[in-house]
């Protein structure tokens, strides 16, 4: 069997093509990814993109509808939960209620025979500091300290692929931070690939070395945290991810490196390589903490956009920073950050204001802004278990 | 008159009435309660103490008045004609109609949970006819079968009868146990390279098993009890039920009361083991948590 031994580095995961359809609802669509051996990997998206189907397609729990998924080079798309190198630390941590907490990590190196399952377990519990609970049952656990030996009974095994659904789920902010530094530390020892589950995007910009962002069962944009924030491809990553100031308008002009978009009257210019849309409607974007507000008109020049004059409708102050709200006429409203540098307000409420931000600074979307958040209902896996659980009710009832 | 005048008059005229009025509540609870509790109680147990008192007597050929007190009865219970017997037939019948109907059920409530499949609706439907049917019409309509198919009736076609009642209740118990199981545990074990076998008797089975013991406890205690379906289905074959029933006519002996009370006992004490178990179980668990 190919998991009779431990994994001695962590392995490539490679999707292709994959789809998952349920009856009645299409959860997964083609989907196609790399994940390169020893790194962190994290995907990231609203709840009810796919996230868990993703996860459960990997591990074998779910079968695919279309597509292959390789594991280090190696098919595994027709092999069961059990032949595959992987682990899962589930969503609700599924801990053994019968079995004391050693005993429920060293189940997985029993089952293949590994030899000194006992230290091996207690070791792995040392490494989330709770080997001093080894003999208690799950049921005499907090919620965080079953996490930890979730996360420890997954471990144990040295699986060449870990997953995680967002395992930090149900933690307080607290501990959560501290989980998050324990994992990194923890996936930078044993060198494994990670491919971690979350819908809090700081969680996966702090965490991953790279991060795909996941909406509607597909993946819209893929790369290092860095990178996502600072050139979101679509409208969708651009407001997952952090928040954004959207435009839409018809390309006025075109140069060899840089494009204008008509919004409202005024031209605003976006690097040509920083713009996926070179013709018809487009959507530039940037980001609150990009802008400047102005109380007279900032003069036009080369390297700046100017929208206004507008009027400061809301001001919010959180210590280090501002936030304001400026309403533009036929633009909409606009999202400052603004550093406290003097003291107070640099614009009070009603005051007529002036935003700019510097060309280098914008982004070009290849959709459009839609109004309506593109994802809708809120029916993760979660909810379907209550669903089916109710018609089960319902039909012991009849019966 | 000032208002604060008003207030006081006000509650001192109220004070004394509620509690005067719970207070003859509690009266009237305090004895009614206890009185009309104790009367049912010994209502419940008189035949029981009956029973058990008569098992002591010095009796003749019945056991209807008293005639002294003796041991006898106790140490040579297999004395009496066939009570032994029938006691043996009863107890070979309820193990074996016990261990398939709990294996049958088991399976039947674990695949009627956990997999979609035609005629799902109306099987489940089909497992509480039993339940439902009069057993006078199970009894009798069990029996023109055996005869139909020419089948010899003996302990082999008590068996059978038994089994089939005792299924519906064994799935019916177990179903409810596999419905609360979080199958996220079964997943775990997969993806912890249990084999499916593996996962079942280390997951799944002893997760059910408290379920599962409750049918083959519940099971048992039907078939032994069972008169009515045994009867038209045992040909000549005795069970303790049937033999009571069969010597009532002429006098149950007292070694009959010997077994029944027994029996009792045997139940009594194993309850009473349980919920000590229990309790010293959930004092340690409180005292290590
Ligand atoms: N067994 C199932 N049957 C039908 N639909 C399902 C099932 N499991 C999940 N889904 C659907 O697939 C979508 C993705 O679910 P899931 O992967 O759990 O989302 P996430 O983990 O991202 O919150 C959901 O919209 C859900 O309705
Ligand atoms: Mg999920």
């Amino acid at each position: 069997m190919a998991t009779a031994a431990f994994a001695e580095a962590g392995a490539d995961l490679e999707l292709v093509g994959v789809h998952k359809r349920f009856p009645g609802f299409t959860a997964i669509e083609d989907l196609s990814l790399t994940i390169p051996a020893g790194s962190f990997f994290a995907l990231l998206g609203p709840s009810g993109c796919g996230k868990t189907t993703t996860l459960r397609l990997v591990a074998g729990l779910e079968e695919a509808t279309a597509g292959r998924i390789l594991i280090g080079g190696k098919d595994v798309t027709d092999t069961k939960p059990f032949q595959r190198p992987v682990n899962t630390v589930f969503q609700s941590y599924a801990l053994f209620p019968h079995m004391s907490i050693i005993e429920n990590v060293a189940f997985g190196l029993r089952r293949r025979r590994i030899a000194d399952a006992t230290a091996k377990a207690h070791e792995a519990l040392s490494l989330v500091e709770l080997d001093h609970l080894a003999t208690r049952r799950p049921s005499q656990l907090s919620g965080g300290q079953q996490q930890r030996v979730a996360l420890a009974r997954a471990i144990v095994n040295r699986p060449a692929l870990l997953l995680l659904d967002e395992p930090l789920g149900a933690l307080d902010l607290k501990l959560r931070r501290q989980m998050q530094l324990e994992l990194k530390s923890i996936q930078e020892e044993v060198g494994l690939t990670f491919l971690h589950v979350t819908h809090d995007q700081e969680e996966a910009m702090t965490m991953a070395d790279t991060v795909a962002v996941m909406n509607k069962g597909q993946i819209e944009q893929l790369g290092a945290p860095e990178v996502l924030y600072e050139l979101p491809r679509t409208a969708f990553v651009a407001n997952f991810l952090g928040q954004s100031n959207l435009f839409t308008g018809p390309v006025a002009d075109t140069t060899a490196d840089s494009i204008s978009v008509n919004i409202a009257g005024s031209k605003i210019v976006v690097p040509r390589a920083r713009a996926k849309r070179h013709s018809g409607q487009v959507t530039i974007g940037v980001r609150p903490e990009k802008l400047s507000l102005h109380l007279t008109a900032p003069e036009k020049t080369a390297e700046t956009n100017v929208l206004g004059p507008g009027r400061v409708i809301d001001v919010s102050f959180s210590g280090v920073s501002s936030q304001y709200i400026v309403a533009v006429p036929g633009l909409g409203s606009i999202i400052v950050f603004a550093q406290n540098m003097g003291a107070g307000p640099m614009a009070p409420e009603g005051a007529e204001t002036w935003v700019s931000w510097k060309v280098e600074h914008g982004f070009g979307l290849e959709d459009e802004a839609s109004a309506a958040p593109r994802f809708t209902a809120d029916d993760d896996t979660a909810t379907i278990a209550v669903q089916k659980k109710r018609a089960l009710m319902s039909e012991l009832e009849e019966a | 008159m000032t208002v604060q005048e008003g207030l006081v008059i006000a509650s001192a005229a109220d004070a004394p009435h509620p509690p005067r009025a719970r207070r003859a509540q509690f009266s009237l609870g305090s004895w009614l309660l206890p009185v009309y509790t104790a009367l049912a109680l010994i209502f419940l147990l008189i035949p029981i103490a009956y029973t058990f008192v008569f098992s002591f007597n010095n009796s003749l050929k019945s056991n209807i008045s008293w005639r002294g007190f003796t041991l006898d009865n106790w140490t040579n219970v297999c004395n009496a004609q066939d009570v032994c017997a029938a006691f043996g037939n009863s107890i070979l019948i309820g193990v074996v109609a016990t261990v398939v109907a709990t294996a049958l059920g088991t399976a039947i409530a674990i695949a009627l949970v956990r997999y979609r499949f035609r005629f799902r609706s109306a099987i489940s439907l089909l497992l509480f006819l039993p339940m439902a049917t009069p057993e006078v019409v199970l009894g009798a309509g069990l029996a023109s079968e055996f005869l139909g198919a020419g089948v010899q009736k003996g302990i082999g076609t008590i068996i059978v009868a038994h089994i089939m009642f005792c299924i519906s209740f064994v799935v019916v118990t177990v179903k409810a146990r596999v419905s609360s199981l979080d199958p996220a545990l079964e997943e775990a074990g997969r993806d912890l390279y249990g084999s499916p076998a593996q996962v079942f008797w280390r997951i799944t089975f002893p997760l059910l098993l408290p379920g599962i013991i409750a049918a083959a406890l519940l099971s048992f205690a039907l078939s032994f009890d069972d008169f009515i379906i045994t009867s038209f289905n045992s040909g000549s074959a005795t069970t303790f039920p049937k033999f009571v029933y069969i010597s009532a006519a002429r006098g149950i002996p007292a070694e009959a009361n010997v077994i029944a009370s027994a029996v009792f006992l045997l139940a009594i004490v194993l309850v009473i083991g349980q919920q000590v178990t229990a309790a010293s179980r959930r004092k340690r668990l409180t005292r290590v948590g």
